[in-house]
């Protein structure tokens, strides 16, 4: 690699050519602030917020966008650029809707920060406020452009990582929107829910549908049973929300600020996916050895799945008919165990916690409602529980660990491992392998598991050649499936994500600050700590565990039983993207 | 802010056929959205949903980024022209000679705002930036004819030279 001497604030540097300045000033540890620019995302270059005056230029230089050369020598805080700055977000909010003291993102947002950091005066430019509109149609998003500055990470995110596009920037200067074609709702538009767009936004210009109200209403209602069950991921994100290092496993303190909230079951949703393995598990060799529609592709992520439907409809019978963990635990609560306790269906509200925006699409669809009722009737973010927990006044970080309610009360540690790319993938082979031999005895697959965009794998088991791969992000499940189309490759099974990582980088996941996601590897950390939690279970395989074995037992028979059938799995739409 | 078509879209099997081909000729360019999307209008005189949705069905785009560049480019109209296309030049120097009160004054005439296009087809209005014509601000043109110094008396007369 060809390195160059540049220096930056009078500090001497050694920097690869055809690096940017931002990522030059990383060499020094010097910090330059941005706005539009998300590492891994976009540089649009367009906010003007990480200008640098370049010695010898003319004009203030947009780091994030401007390469080093060498002999360079760049400034990066100086009165010019500080003034500049400030003038630029002063003119920002001039047009922006400035209810920050309501705002959902308050204290999250990257355009606050940067204002309260360079002491805007809100009101220095009075002018007219663009027309903007309020999308809220959709199960999952909400989209207010009047908090909107335009940065356009939300497009990258939707076009480059996940493929869809279905957001652009239309018409021009002044009266320029973010939005679906023809001012559509993201509700009529082929959008997938994902979320990612909430994730990559500095502001609150996209927002999930707050369901908390739901789920304290439900409380509130002594005629009704709430249950709560959390995803697999929740328990290694959640503590952000708090202030809690990134990676924290908070299993226990979760179970208590459940118990706290006043839900009357609180539940782990790791057994359900684990129940997902079985079904999906025995539907995998069903389909290798009867020569069922191959490669069978996993439905755990309703935004892949509604991705499957909208833009790859021929697939859609390739797709696990298995409901997903979600949907399965809201069948077999309002099925087997409103049969046991003896409880009206109708009178259980099941609350599902997710990392996921989809999710709240997910239970909504068609063919999810194992009682003649919707599995789940609300289905709130990691964010939404967060919020519910700071509006309880509960010291979450200083709580005292508590566990899950009996029966429920945990999964394996291949349920565990759902929340991470590669996940559902490796729980499955460790059910599919022991069927079928019996003495294969390997627990981690790790072929299917890391950063990489396409993970492929082949594994020999009982005689028979099982080849898989597994993805996530869109953009690379559309790469995979095109391989798969072309008969590049041969697969048996495949499992995919919608949001890069997994679920651990879910649309619901907590919001970070620019700051810490432009230096540390998120995804990395929370994927660790994933591993790390499911590693320490004490039962690391789906079949083994005891509560999988009992509702068997008791309730649905055997996997792929008619029972299990009507309960635990759902049907699919080839919807189009027209 | 919706931009809809507001008359119901009369797309012929020519007329698709027509966009098809040009799909086929330029799909494999580098950039050839853009010539298809001029094509296309040039094939229908204007962008509507229909259009748009074969194009990005053809060229492989999302319906999104089609209309992103259909919005962006004032060449491209999301509404069709009338049979008369009425082009107000609103440029500053018309401007400043009232031209904006005679484009409102069209509109009025008409039931149609600026971009439209009347249910019957038969006139469309469009304010123009500068034509180059000041010496005769405020200045339109009703398809080929020129009417210079208007004033918002005439409107009615000269909607009144085109009858059929």
């Amino acid at each position: 690699m060809e390195m160059i001497n540049i220096k930056i604030n009078n500090i001497s540097l050694q920097v690869p050519a055809g690096i940017t300045v931002l990522e030059a000033a990383k060499y020094g540890k010097i910090e330059i602030p941005t706005l539009c620019y998300l590492k891994d995302l976009c540089a649009p270059g367009a906010c003007r917020i990480c200008i640098v005056e370049v010695k010898g230029n003319r004009t203030l230089a947009a780091a994030c966008v401007f390469p080093v050369h060498d002999g360079m020598e760049v400034f990066t805080n100086t009165p010019v650029l500080r003034e500049s700055r400030k003038q630029t977000l002063e003119l920002l909010v001039s047009d922006h809707n400035r209810e920050c003291l309501s705002c959902a993102k308050s204290t999250d947002c990257e355009l606050q920060r940067l204002c309260v950091e360079y002491g805007v005066v809100e009101d220095t430019f009075k002018g007219i406020m663009r027309e903007t509109t309020i999308d809220d149609a959709s199960p999952s998003l909400i989209r207010a452009n009047a908090k909107c500055i335009l940065c356009r990470r939300c497009i990258a995110a939707c076009k480059d990582q996940q493929s869809v596009s279905v957001i652009s920037a239309d018409r021009r200067g002044f009266v320029t929107q973010v939005e679906c074609a023809f001012g559509d709702s993201l509700n009529d538009a082929p959008c997938v829910y994902c979320g990612q767009c909430i994730v990559v936004c500095p502001t609150a210009a996209l927002m999930e549908k707050d369901d908390t109200q739901k789920v304290w209403d439900a409380i509130a209602d002594p005629s009704k049973k709430v249950f709560v069950y959390a995803a697999p991921s929740i328990r290694v994100t959640i503590g952000e929300s708090f202030g809690m290092p990134i990676g924290s496993n908070v299993t226990g303190k979760l179970a208590a600020a459940l118990n706290r909230l006043g839900f009357d079951g609180v539940f782990d949703m790791n057994l359900t996916a684990d129940l997902t393995i079985m079904e999906e598990a025995h539907e995998l060799l069903d389909r290798v050895k009867n020569k069922g529609v191959l490669p069978l592709i996993t439905s755990c992520s309703p935004g892949w799945v509604k991705f499957c439907e909208n833009y790859f409809p021929e697939f859609t019978e390739n797709l696990s008919s298995c409901k997903s963990p979600q949907q399965m635990f809201g069948a077999v609560l309002k099925t087997f165990w409103a049969e046991k306790e003896g409880i009206d269906p109708n009178n259980i509200f099941v609350v599902s916690v997710i990392p996921c925006t989809a999710k709240k699409f997910e239970l909504l669809r068609d063919d999810e409602a194992a009682a003649g009722l919707p599995d789940v009737d609300a289905a709130i973010t990691t964010r939404e529980l967060a919020r519910m927990i700071k509006q309880s006044a509960i010291d979450f970080v200083n709580l005292e660990d508590e566990t899950f309610d009996n029966p429920f009360e945990s999964g394996s540690g291949a349920g565990q491992i759902f929340g991470a790319s590669g996940g559902v993938m490796e729980a499955a082979l460790r059910t599919a392998s022991h069927w079928l031999d019996k003495s294969f005895d390997v627990v981690e697959f790790k072929e299917v598991r890391g950063p990489k965009n396409i993970k492929f794998a082949t594994y020999n088991v009982g005689g028979i050649e099982i080849r898989v791969a597994a993805t996530s992000g869109l953009a690379n499940a559309r790469e995979l499936l095109e391989m798969v189309k072309s008969g590049e490759v041969d697969l048996h099974f495949i499992e995919v994500m919608a949001c890069k990582g997994g679920c651990i980088n879910g649309g619901g996941q907590p919001f970070l600050p620019d700051s810490i996601r432009n230096n540390v590897d998120v995804v990395a950390l929370r994927s660790k700590a994933i591993y790390d939690t499911a590693k320490d279970l004490p039962v690391r395989k789906s079949y083994e565990h005891p509560d999988i074995k009992m509702l068997y037992k008791e309730f649905f028979g055997e996997p792929g039983s008619h029972k299990a059938h009507e309960a635990l799995h759902t049907t699919y739409i080839k919807r189009g993207q027209f | 802010m919706t931009a809809s078509t507001t008359l119901a879209f009369k797309g012929t099997k020519e007329q698709e056929q027509k966009l098809k081909d040009v799909i086929v000729q330029h799909k494999s360019q580098k950039g050839a959205l853009m010539p298809v999307l001029q094509e296309a209008q040039e094939i229908y005189g204007y962008m509507p949903r229909e259009v748009q949705i074969m194009v990005a069905e053809g060229m492989g785009v999302t319906l999104a980024e089609v209309y992103g560049i259909v919005t962006f480019y004032s060449q491209f109209h999301l509404q069709p022209k009338g049979k008369y296309k009425v082009h107000i030049c609103i440029g500053t120097a018309c401007y400043v000679k009232g031209a904006g009160k005679i484009l409102e004054k069209f509109e009025r005439e008409l039931g149609i705002k600026d971009g439209e296009c009347t249910s019957d087809g038969k006139f469309s209005v469009d304010g123009l930036r500068c034509v180059g014509a000041c010496g005769l601000a405020p200045v339109l043109s009703v398809n080929e004819d020129v009417y210079g110094k208007v004033t918002e008396d005439q409107v009615a007369e000269i909607l009144a030279n085109y009858k059929d």
